[in-house]
């Protein structure tokens, strides 16, 4: 074997260890899985029921309305995970007290910070799936033109996307420990908010609509949108840019995060402390 | 190569048996540090944390640093390790430059140190598996390797899949070593590595480092502040002062040096102070961690 397909073959079994390490820590922690999913299902349910409460409209528009926030929700908590997830990859490990072993390992750090992003893909849609129908079937939704096949394309797409801006939120720990962390989740969150999670980015200040143009949860909320309630395939309108930001946002979200690790080696903050 | 480790798919250079494995010159790392005393606003200031550190480690050499806490050994551990970007000087390990070929010294080194550090939730077994993915084993390797590397460090079967979290500090301990070797590493780092451990577990994990050197082939630095422990396992003993190396020798001749009868005395003589534990963890005193 060539020493380029040994190295290949290394990253490779070293990515799926990170996938089965947490698979792992996901067996050891199945109660609170549980606990934190029904928590999402009923913080989820408290959205789609403001459609039954708008008056004079339809059954039908009242249906569309649900779906509409249904599928902001679900996106919501799928976003989540992925943030969720490569935020903590540092703070985890830091905490953990692993983080030293890993960041000496012989691992690439794309290998490394994709191996956490593709469980989270993984996982959150396992997650997001169950959330849906959950939801659809409590309330009673219905999506008789529903293309799922291009929502699902739509989603793993942006998923590229959304790994990489998590890569650049994931080394803000790196940085500062604490603060890095709490940075993240405000990130997440002014990211869903320019997205139009439970509305159309149309009813955004001009500002606020311009940002949106660069989160990738835009496209990805508009297409599934489109997709579920309208049956449409993917669109290339939402395609393109999901694919110029995933493009771009995995190898920016890497330099960021080698400088970061660089600045954290410069000044002996990997180590656990606190 | 010792049955110890199990073999892999190895990308590790093949070390050159005429360069040294450790090869250290004028290393300096500084970190910047508030005086706590002067409030949370004052200035940071500098804190040499290794200052013009020159030595070198033939292949196959035990050689023991002592040093009280923040004397600077973890600093010099965690630059070899590839784990600091130092200041100045420089560190090669088999002569490849810890700074600049960082990717491929980490294939010849592992280290131990004093906190066990693992997944607490996940098992002994589920752990050394994670690590050993990092290296290219694949499971098929791992179900293997993992319980006989465990056997062999003489932790007990029965407790394999057992949280690392309902383990002892002597358990964790073992299975730290055990992560260490099952990489094959061929330089090995250890870091207090006894620090802790009831006086059955220390003599047991130094049993198996003296193991892991005759088996092995492989090259030991060691950090301690057990002068015992340097005494019974090196080679060379130096001593680590407000991070600078005072001397690295055999032992014999450190107590000749200063016409001492023990280590402790030897470092006294060197240092005008009594070897005590300070109670603070050097690099904690160092950095800034909440920044």
């Amino acid at each position: 074997m060539s020493e380029f397909a040994l190295e290949t073959r290394n990253q490779l079994v070293g990515l799926f260890g990170i996938v089965e390490r947490n698979v792992y820590l996901t067996k050891r922690y199945f109660l609170w899985d549980i606990a934190f999913m029904i928590w999402t299902i009923a913080n989820t349910l408290t959205i789609v029921f403001i459609a039954r409460a708008v008056p004079g409209i339809t059954a039908a528009e009242e249906n569309t309305a649900a779906t509409a926030l249904l599928v902001g929700g679900t996106i919501w908590a799928f976003l989540g995970i992925i943030f969720e997830f490569m935020t903590e990859t540092v703070a985890w490990e830091r905490w953990e007290g692993t983080i030293e072993y890993t960041f000496m390992a012989p691992l690439s750090r794309l290998v490394h910070l994709f191996g956490q992003g593709a469980f989270a893909v993984l996982y959150g849609l396992i997650r997001a799936t169950i959330l849906f129908f959950a939801v659809a079937a409590f309330i009673g939704i219905h999506t008789p033109n529903a293309n799922y096949p291009a929502a699902l394309g739509l989603l793993a797409l942006a998923s590229l996307s959304f790994i990489g801006v998590g890569i650049m939120t994931s080394v803000l720990p790196l940085i500062s420990p604490e603060k890095g962390a709490q940075l993240g989740f405000v990130a997440q969150g002014i990211m869903l908010v320019v997205s139009g999670v439970y509305y159309s980015v149309s009813v955004l200040p001009e500002w606020m609509q311009w940002i949106s143009k660069i989160s990738p949860a835009t496209y990805a909320l508009r297409g599934c949108r489109s997709s579920i309630i309208d049956g449409t395939g993917m669109q290339w309108a939402d395609v393109w840019p999901l694919m110029i930001i995933a493009v771009l946002a995995t190898p920016i979200g890497l330099a960021i995060f080698r400088t970061g690790e660089r600045h954290a080696k410069k000044h002996g903050k990997l180590k656990r402390s606190g | 190569m010792s049955t110890l480790a199990p073999s892999r798919t190895d990308l590790a250079p093949r070390p050159d048996p005429q360069v040294p494995a450790v090869d250290v010159r004028d290393l300096r790392k500084t970190f910047r540090r508030r005086d706590r005393k002067a409030g949370r606003f004052a200035r940071k200031r500098p804190w040499p944390a290794l200052d013009d550190v020159t030595f070198t480690i033939t292949r196959g050499e035990c050689v023991t640093i002592l040093g009280q806490n923040g004397s600077g050994k973890s600093t010099l551990v965690r630059l070899l390790s590839t784990l600091l970007i130092s200041d100045g000087g420089e560190a090669r390990v088999f002569g490849h430059d810890v700074d600049r070929e960082a990717s491929t010294i980490r294939r010849l080194v592992n280290r131990v140190s004093v906190e066990a550090s693992f997944f607490k939730k996940m098992s002994a077994s589920e752990n050394l598996s994670y690590a050993a993915r990092f290296y290219g084993m694949t499971p098929h390797q791992t179900r293997t390797a993992v319980p006989e590397l465990l056997a062999r460090v003489g932790f007990p079967p029965e407790r394999r899949g057992e949280s690392m979290e309902h383990l002892s500090r002597g358990m964790q301990q073992k299975v730290a070593l055990a992560r260490a070797l099952l990489t094959s590493p061929v330089l090995l780092l250890l870091d207090e590595p006894t620090t802790g451990l009831d006086p059955r577990s220390k003599l047991e994990v130094q049993g198996f480092i003296r193991q892991v050197r005759a088996e092995h082939d492989a090259t030991i630095l060691l950090c301690t502040h057990d002068m015992a422990e340097a005494e019974a396992l090196s080679d060379r003993v130096g001593i680590l002062d407000r991070g600078r190396l005072l001397f690295l020798e055999p032992v014999e001749d450190v107590k000749r040096r200063f016409g001492v009868e023990t280590l402790e005395e030897a470092f006294f003589a060197a240092t005008g102070r009594e070897f005590e534990n300070e109670g603070q963890d050097e690099d904690d005193a160092y950095r800034e961690v909440f920044a």
